[in-house]
Order: structure tokens, then sequence, then C-alpha cells
């Protein structure tokens, strides 16, 4: 699909932002954002692990997959593909850069099996981008991420001091926030006359 | 005796309601009943046939590789799903799309796998993955009747509502912030229910 990479960059982080338009993603999201510095630290390591991601399985899919006819082994081979990168992604930092691997280290294992990590790679081909639209959707959709993730830790943070009738404490009233600014997100719709 | 295996995951462990896993098919594919139905069935099949098989071959596969054995069971399974739907469920596949691959990452099945079936048996497996699938299908099939009904005003494309109703539906949930109302509202009701002390 021949698409300026303006458009794939303004619909992958706001008209269809992973979390809220699409809807992948929700666990760690209602799990970790419930403090800015965690979300901070998670988003950061979303953005790199999904670079990193689609970066190793788009030649996959393209140069190896594709001639040998083997399509089918797309979701077993790329997850295992991501949990391995992950692992060594993590040694890798550990040995090297270990100021890094301290911001970012416990985000690490959480990631693996994380849909927004698995469901970009997907897209990516369901979309038919090229090289450089790949790694624009892969950038915005992470910044996409790591956007309404602090977004949404903030407002947890006043949610805690706010008085909420018993059962909706926690989990209720977060989803009813989500979807405040997930339509607050649709005010996007359109923009730039990005969609995909 | 062994059927408390079956009956928890329905409502006591109801893995989208009770332990909060598995939401982003839940909302994403229950736009309306049908959808959501499909998708239940889709996930309840890799769920009940992964937990057999990681239950049957659970004494020969080492601790230390657990994890990437039960990965590649449960995608042989997804991507069986993921064929057969687009073979003879075509329009549904569409509106199903990356959901369909993305159950290899749903946190219930590779929860299940090494919560339960590495250590039970494969008759008890199948319970509480039967159990557990017909949970996880309740939840997701009352979300997509509740927006198919809400924002249509029909029920498996059948008309239900009068047409007064259908000219001025709350279109609001068929989209995105209508599903997570619907979810948080659901989640109190339970919360109310069952979880008051």
């Amino acid at each position: 699909m021949n698409i300026s990479p303006v458009k794939v960059f303004f619909a992958s982080f706001l008209v269809q932002n992973i979390l809220l338009m699409r809807y992948i993603g929700l666990c760690p999201f209602f799990g970790v954002s419930t403090r800015i510095s965690t979300s901070f630290g998670m988003g950061l390591a979303v953005i790199f692990v999904m670079l990193l991601a689609t970066l190793i399985t788009y030649p996959i899919y393209h140069f190896f997959l594709i001639p040998l006819n083997l399509q089918f082994l797309r979701t077993a081979s790329f997850i295992l593909v991501i949990a391995s990168l992950v692992q060594f992604v993590e040694m890798f930092l550990k040995k090297s850069y270990r100021q890094l691997y301290n911001a970012l280290g416990i985000y690490l294992p959480l990631i693996t099996t994380n849909c927004a990590i698995l469901g970009t790679t997907f897209l990516v081909i369901d979309y038919r981008f090229h090289l450089l639209n790949t790694i624009i959707f892969a950038l915005g959709t992470g910044l996409g991420f790591m956007l309404v993730i602090i977004l949404f830790a903030a407002i947890r943070e006043k949610l805690d001091y706010a008085p909420i009738s018993h059962s909706f404490k926690g989990y209720p009233i977060a989803f009813i926030a989500a979807s405040l600014v997930s339509l607050a997100f649709l005010g996007f719709a359109n923009l730039f006359g990005a969609s995909l | 005796m062994r059927f408390k295996y079956f009956w928890n995951g329905i409502i006591l462990e109801n893995p989208v309601l009770i332990l909060m896993i598995g939401l982003c098919p839940t909302l994403a594919t229950s736009i309306s009943a049908r959808d959501a139905l499909g998708m239940g069935i889709a996930a309840s099949f890799v769920l009940v046939f992964s937990n057999i098989f990681v239950s049957a071959i659970r004494k020969i596969v080492p601790e230390n590789i657990r994890i990437p054995v039960f990965i590649i069971i449960i995608s042989t399974f997804v991507t069986i799903v993921d064929y057969v739907l687009q073979a003879y469920e075509p329009d549904m596949y569409k509106v199903l799309g990356v959901f369909v691959p993305l159950i290899v990452v749903n946190c219930i099945i590779l929860g299940r796998a090494e919560a339960f079936a590495y250590r039970h048996g494969i008759f008890d497996s199948f319970l509480d993955g039967l159990g557990k699938s017909v949970g996880f299908t309740l939840v997701i099939f009352i979300m997509g009747m509740v927006r198919e009904i809400l924002a249509q005003g029909t029920f498996f494309g059948i008309k239900i509502m009068p047409d007064i109703y259908i000219n001025n539906s709350i279109l609001f949930m068929l989209f995105p912030p209508g599903g997570f109302l619907l979810i948080g509202i659901l989640k109190a009701i339970v919360n109310k229910l069952f979880l008051s002390k």
C-alpha cells in the first residue's frame, strides 16, 4: 500500500491509537498505569521493543516465509522470535548498558507476551507497508501507547483521592475514565486525512 | 466433586470480570452478538485443546523450556482457527481481523496452561479449560448483545426494536468508548453482587 509516511504516523499515533481505538495491549495498560513514573518506563520499553520487533519480523516475513510459501507459520514464528529477542535484549542491556537496564529492565519481561508488540508486527504485514512506513508505523504506535498510558496514569493518580462508591473503586472507574479519554480521541478522526 | 473446576471458571474465577485478563478481544470484537460469539468460540477451541495437550505432555516436558513448548502448542491451534475462519466465515474474519492471530498472546490461555494444565490430569484440565471458555464466551456474548441492541436495535441481525428507536439509536455504543463504558458497568455490577464484603 502506497500511503504517505506523514499520514501513517498520525494514523498510528492519534487517529487509530493502539490502546483507545484498536483495543490492543489493554492488560498491561490497566495493570501498570497507576503511577506516572512506571508508565513512563513502560512506554519507553514498549517503543524500544516495538521498533526492534518490527525491524526483525518484517524481513523474516518478506524474505523467508513468503519465498518458501510458509505464511501459515507467521503466528508461531513471530511470537518465538519476539520472545527470544526480548530475552536477548534483556541480557545484552544487563551486561553492557547498566543504566538503561535499571530504567527499562523490570518492564521487559512484561512486554514479551504484550499483544501490542505482536499486534503491530501483524498489522504492518496486513496493511502491506513498505519498510519506511513500517518503521514510521511502529514508532507512531509506540509513541501513541506512551502518550495514552502517561495521560491515563495522571488521571488515575487523581482518582485515588476522589470519593467513589464502593463497587466502582479500582477497575470499574478506570474503565469509565478510559471511555471518556477514548471519546476525546474520537475527535481526532480524519486529522490530516489520516486513516488506514 | 471434580466439576468444581468447571463451575469455578464461570463466575468465581471468571477470566474477564474477576481475573481481569483477556480484555483486548472482549472489548474489540464485541460489536455484535454474532461476532462476539464467533470470537468466544474461536478462543474456547484454542483454550480447551491447548489445555488437553499441555496436560498430556506435561511429564515429558522439562521445566526450563516449558513456556516455549506451551507457545508452540497454542500457536498451532491458533493457526488452525485462523485458517478455518478465513475459509468458512470470511465476513466474520474481516471483522475479527488481527484479533484471531492475537489469541496466541491471550493471557487466559497461557495462564491456564502454566497455572493449571501443567500440574493436573487430562480430564481435570479439560474441565478447567471448558469452564474458563464458557466464562469468557458468556461475558463477550453479553457485551456483544447489549452493544448490538443499543447501537443497531438488532439481535443476530434480526430487528427487535421499533423503527423509532433504530432511527435514534445510541450509536456511541458501537465505538470504542461504548465498549469501555459497558465493561466498567459490568465490572461494577459483579463487584456489587459477588465481591461485596
